[in-house]
């Protein structure tokens, strides 16, 4: 309610400036992310505008060239490698922590984010250090376990918060009536928490593929990740094909994430209706 | 009960092992660094009846020396030198010199070790004693600009070799005014968007969630491009006649902290909205038909009731601002360099892990005790933004 029932002049006033306001802070907000996707399609060589033509010859550098080739397939693998063990393992323990009885819940649970806490330079710096002597420095497997750790505490929640619409009478009702445990799982509860999970699988993906700091410090030169080689590249000279790489991650993410956000409120709705 | 325990125990385990042994073993790297009492047993020995002031007997000199030698011989003097060097600045040119002249073997070593003025100088003796203890506050007091005087109290260090101290100081007010720059921003747009009619809000929190979805690298970036002598925002500028002339915006704090008060805006607004979402117009027309002014209403009766989510919002962003690494590296100049740039070019330039673990712990302290304060008062639920 911006105005009182009887509205003055100065409150009329006061309610045109937060207005104005409020569109500078929209616009400070939105022109910066949109400001790239025109520029990758400039032809020419800068970044000036105007434009001096619409080309997609930034993105043949992008898609075409055979570094960032690489680059995008490295991202891929370590992102589904990533998504795929933080899925399941998250989702196990956000069954397991939904659970009353669940010993040290109030422990386990900040002990579980504790990874979106801490500064992300002190655990690449830390799994540099650690992955280096077990020989896991400069592996897919040791990326993608830093990646799991970041992007698991995302799926534990997501999943947590469909379960906590989940009827556990259901798992009940399926056990009296002679389902295994396993079973009723996959036939009872997954599907019920289905969205939830694909939100989180969503979110641990985005989160992988996003990741810079710990590549940084864990990737061999030939497992330089899209985001990694956007690093690099923003360091060394700028090339409008870093406008189309960032274009094209803007667009990943931004999907990716209203799809999750989508389905982990259709989840949340779906347990209300039954 | 063990069921639910052993759903929980794989990513546990997996956490256990992919994070918390390596921030464990980093943090330890700050307090317990084995390199020199290693490298030098003999001398560790030759000193344990030293005094701690004067120099040390010949018979320490001795032993220094078929420490060095042995160290040459094992081909770990360099490492030696180094660890010697990031205690003692210059030593590393010392020790290797004096090597080469034991090597040489044509005078008694002890008259090679005296023949060095560096191994007579007042301050050696002291910190190659400290350096026999393997368990160290040397890197620690270091990364707050303090060490131990002669007299065994703690000093600061003197102010051309402070460094620290002024990072985290820079840290902090960039955080600060990070912070204070999201609030004036966000607060008014987070009470537009709670108080217009619900499908409006919805699009205006479109604009919220889009930068908030885009990565940091990506809108660092984006910044990058803008933030040009001839980008948008100079263009924008001139155009305003706010400026004469083009400003160097790229490689300066002011660059530094525009970008970053983009990238954190959506994370102190939408703790604030979530908050004034739940608060009944009622309320304020309550207020009003008892004669409030607009201004008393707002003040007396909304503003109470939004400071947790004003809290919760400012409190982590500040707290992110701490650990910025990405945008400072590639957005501030040699002086906008925060604390985790540091730590990475400790590790990555001087290879010197001691101090980059003893700045992540002091680092790691201050923020885990502004989440601890965070989850104390305001509780964690207020992590949830969306």
């Amino acid at each position: 309610m911006l105005l009182s029932p009887y509205p003055t002049t100065g409150e009329r006033i006061r309610s045109t400036l937060l207005w104005l306001w409020c569109g500078m802070v929209i616009l400070f907000l939105l022109v910066p992310i949109l400001i790239p996707v025109p520029l990758s399609f400039n032809s020419g060589a800068f970044f000036i505008f105007p434009l001096e033509g619409i080309s997609t010859r930034w993105y043949e550098v992008v898609l075409g060239t055979q570094r960032w080739q690489a680059a995008i397939g490295n991202s891929l693998v370590v992102a589904f490698g990533t998504t795929l063990i933080a899925t399941i393992l998250g989702t196990l323990t956000a069954i397991a922590l939904s659970d009353e009885k669940f010993p040290g819940r109030r422990i386990v649970m900040p002990l579980l984010l504790s990874p979106l806490i801490v500064p992300v330079v002190i655990t690449a710096v830390g799994s540099y250090l650690f992955y280096a002597r077990v020989g896991l420095a400069s592996t897919y497997a040791g990326i993608i376990l830093a990646h799991t750790a970041l992007a698991s505490p995302f799926v534990v929640v997501t999943v947590g918060a469909s379960l906590s619409g989940f009827d556990r009478n259901l798992m009940r009702a399926a056990a009296i009536s002679g389902a295994r445990p396993i079973t009723s799982f996959f036939r009872v509860m997954l599907p019920l928490i289905l969205p939830g999970v694909l939100s989180g699988a969503a979110f641990a993906f985005v989160t992988s593929f996003d990741e810079v700091v710990v590549v940084q410090f864990l990737a061999s030169a030939n497992q330089r990740t899209m985001p990694l080689e956007m690093f690099i590249g923003l360091r060394e000279k700028l090339s409008p094909a870093i406008t189309a790489a960032a274009t094209l991650m803007m667009a990943l993410s931004i999907v990716l994430l209203v799809v999750a956000n989508v389905l982990a409120r259709r989840g949340k709705q779906r347990q209300r209706i039954d | 009960r063990l069921r639910s325990l052993t759903l929980a125990a794989p990513l546990l385990v997996l956490l256990a092992l992919s994070f918390g042994i390596p921030i464990v073993l980093l943090l330890s790297r700050a307090v317990y660094d084995p390199t020199i009492a290693d490298a030098l047993p003999q001398t560790s020995q030759a000193l344990r009846g030293w005094n701690g002031t004067g120099l040390p007997d010949d018979a320490a000199f001795l032993a220094l020396a078929a420490d060095l030698r042995s160290n040459q011989a094992k081909g770990t003097a360099y490492e030696l030198a180094k660890s010697l060097n990031a205690r003692l600045p210059g030593a590393r040119s010392q020790v290797l010199k004096t090597v080469r002249q034991l090597e040489a073997a044509d005078r008694p070593p002890l008259e090679v070790m005296k023949a060095v003025p560096f191994w007579s100088a007042p301050g050696t003796w002291p910190v190659i004693e400290s350096g026999t203890h393997s368990v160290t506050s040397f890197y620690l007091l270091s990364a707050l600009d303090l060490r131990w005087n002669a007299d065994g109290g703690i000093e600061r260090v003197p102010p051309e070799q402070a460094i620290f101290v002024q990072v985290f100081m820079r840290t902090f007010l960039v955080a600060a005014a990070v912070t204070l720059a999201t609030l004036v921003l966000g607060f008014p747009l987070a009470y537009l968007i709670a108080s217009v009619p619900k499908g409006l809000a919805a699009i205006l929190i479109v604009a919220v969630l889009l930068p908030f979805w885009t990565s940091i690298l990506v809108r660092t970036a984006a910044w990058t491009v803008l933030l040009q002598k001839f980008g948008l925002v100079n263009d924008l500028l001139l155009w305003l006649g706010v400026a004469d002339d083009r400003l160097d915006l790229m490689y300066s704090r002011i660059g530094l902290i525009i970008a970053m008060t983009h990238i954190q805006l959506p994370f102190t607004l939408l703790p604030i909205y979530s908050v004034m979402r739940t608060i009944q117009p009622s309320q304020m027309k309550a207020a009003y038909s008892l004669g409030a002014k607009p201004f008393t209403a707002f003040r007396r009766v909304y503003l109470p009731q939004v400071f947790p989510g004003v809290m919760a919002g400012c409190l982590l962003t500040f707290i992110l601002c701490l650990g910025y690494y990405i945008t400072p590296a590639l957005i501030g100049g040699a002086s906008d360099q925060l604390i985790s740039n540091f730590i990475a070019s400790y590790v990555n330039v001087e290879l010197n892990w001691e101090m980059a673990a003893a700045l992540s712990f002091i680092l790691l302290v201050f923020t885990l005790a502004l989440f601890g304060i965070f989850a104390r008062i305001l509780g964690l639920d207020r992590l949830k933004l969306v």
